[in-house]
């Protein structure tokens, strides 16, 4: 029962430089890391230098990497990313939230919760089923439209709107995907103590789903992250509208890099973060006993 | 002749058409316990999942203190507040500690104060043995501490009948004595139980009442003095003579 292979010399799970290695000698690892230092630098150098002797690399250079347009266009494009990031924050917040109701109800069992189970599925696969940017377009040019009285016409309002409820729908089935995860009896002992179907989703299948779903969650941080930049079709000036506007007056794509550069650096941590979290976690679940 | 504690009528459940108890009856008395012995699938875990409203009956009747517990409009929450059961693996709730799980259905369903129930609970962990797990979560308990500590959350909120459901299936030789001294030590109180069991011995020496299940049905029933060394139906007999082939009784 409790002689478990210690995980840490099994070579850990993927990492970042590859796939799982086999247990090797102190040696033999050490020849094996200088290798590899060696075989990147000499890929790097050829590589690099390929491209900065080709004929082509002064166009390039001119038309993508251009130190006095990167200076003068980076202000407004850093603002419209501080836009790009606050919608962010909002918008996972009231999606993390929204989207594990959904989830709940649709883990509701019973014949008396049917319309209530059916409108959930209704709403998940009507919105799954429909492309993000025309969402985004029917509902930030469409309501607005509509002139209604006491209804907002914002654009930033309407276009966020269309991202939330349909980062809301796949959202929800990544939860509900942990809350399926849980094992029936943790349901049942729940139960048997007398908790209501509400009671045993809310203090013993919903934390547990959670935790079981955050790598996948992580990911979905990463996808939104960028995806809200689908709001500059309805004109809102973020970092990629703001790009687009200085490239449209300048014929110059040093804002798209720029842009581009920001998203990386806000990105690539998360996608880390997640990959870390990942291992770490299955290593937990691994060295616990059956 | 008092009202009988539990009592089964006809009670039929099939799942997708595959019958899992026929027309089982059974009677059980207050400060009775009963052993429910029988081959894997023969419908044992089932028929207290019935009993405990987890799983609703196709036909008959389950009734809890002479009342119909399985009639329409009946609060399963209600029913379930009067018994407790501990399943064979899975009990615990793994991201809590042992206090919080013993605590969560007196506080949250009894509306018993934090206090009053984390009190209790450390009453009872002390009255089984576990004082020192009390901040401990599930994965740092063995199999034999798991299920007693399961056992204690059942009884947290006094109920009145006990349901075990081969809570011994899944742990190691050596921890099964631990939890059935738990068991034994509930009988000695008077508890009222229904016990489905593989452990034999076990069986033959706390139950007052054996039950034997054969494909859904209560094949044959009582004392386990009868049904271990002079069954009448010769199913019970083969499934005695493979339990004594396996070296298990």
């Amino acid at each position: 029962m409790s002689d478990q292979t210690p995980i840490e010399e099994v070579g850990g799970g993927p990492s970042l430089f590859g796939p799982p290695r086999a247990p090797r000698g102190r040696e033999e690892g050490t020849r094996a890391a200088l290798i590899a230092f060696v075989s990147t630098i000499v890929f790097v150098v050829v590589v690099v230098g390929a491209i900065l002797t080709s004929d082509a690399w002064p166009a390039v250079q001119k038309q993508f990497f251009n130190w006095e347009r990167f200076v003068e266009v980076f202000p407004d494009i850093l603002g419209g990313f501080w836009l790009d990031i606050k919608m962010f924050l909002v918008a996972e917040v009231i999606i993390l939230v929204f989207s594990l109701v959904i989830a709940m109800i649709r883990s509701l069992r019973g014949p008396a919760f049917f319309p209530l189970r059916a409108l959930a599925v209704i709403f998940i696969d009507l919105i799954r089923g429909i492309p993000v940017i025309l969402l985004i377009l029917l509902l930030g040019f469409g309501i607005p439209a509509l002139q209604l009285p006491g209804v907002p016409t914002g654009a930033l309002f309407w276009g966020l709107t269309a991202l939330i409820i349909s980062y809301s729908a796949y959202t929800a089935e990544v939860y509900r995907a942990g809350i399926e995860s849980v094992h029936e009896s943790q349901r049942m002992s729940a139960r048997s103590l007398g908790l209501t179907q509400g009671q045993a989703l809310r203090y013993v299948i919903v934390p547990q789903a959670i935790r079981n779903v955050i790598p996948a969650l992580l990911n979905g941080f990463v996808s939104l992250q960028k995806d809200v930049a689908l709001v500059l079709v309805l004109g809102v000036r973020e970092a990629v509208r703001e790009a687009d506007i200085y490239a449209a007056k300048t014929f110059n794509y040093t804002g798209y890099i720029a842009a581009a550069l920001l998203f990386l650096l806000v990105s690539v941590p998360v996608a880390r973060f997640t990959d870390w979290y990942t291992n770490r976690d299955r290593r937990k679940k691994q060295s616990v006993g059956i | 002749m008092t009202t009988p504690k539990l009592e089964l009528q006809g009670v039929s459940k099939a799942f997708d058409d595959k019958p899992v108890l026929r027309e089982v009856d059974l009677v059980v008395a207050p400060h009775e316990v009963v052993c429910l012995i029988g081959s894997s699938g023969s419908g044992k875990s089932t028929m207290l999942k019935c009993v405990n409203l987890l799983v609703p009956i196709d036909e008959g009747s389950v009734l809890l203190d002479g009342a119909d517990i399985t009639a329409s409009g009946v609060n399963a929450n209600q029913v379930r507040e009067e018994m407790g059961i501990v399943f064979q693996a899975f009990n615990l709730f793994p991201h809590m500690t042992v206090l919080d799980n013993i605590t969560l259905s007196p506080r949250k369903v009894h509306g018993t104060r934090k206090a009053q129930a984390e009190d209790k609970a450390r009453e009872l962990l002390e009255g089984f043995g576990l004082s020192d797990k009390v901040d401990e979560y599930p994965d740092r308990l063995s199999g034999g501490e798991q299920q007693r500590v399961a056992v204690i959350r059942a009884l947290a909120t006094e109920p009145e009948l006990m349901l075990f459901d081969e809570v011994t299936s899944a742990l190691d030789p050596e921890l099964v004595a631990e939890v059935l001294n738990v068991i034994r030590a509930l009988k000695d109180d008077g508890m009222t139980m229904v016990i489905a069991t593989h452990e034999m011995g076990f069986a033959r020496d706390v139950a007052d009442q054996v039950c034997f299940l054969d494909q859904g049905r209560i094949l044959e029933h009582g004392p386990p003095r009868q049904i271990f060394s002079s069954p009448s139906e010769a199913r019970t007999e083969q499934f005695l003579q493979r339990i004594i082939d396996a070296g298990r009784l």
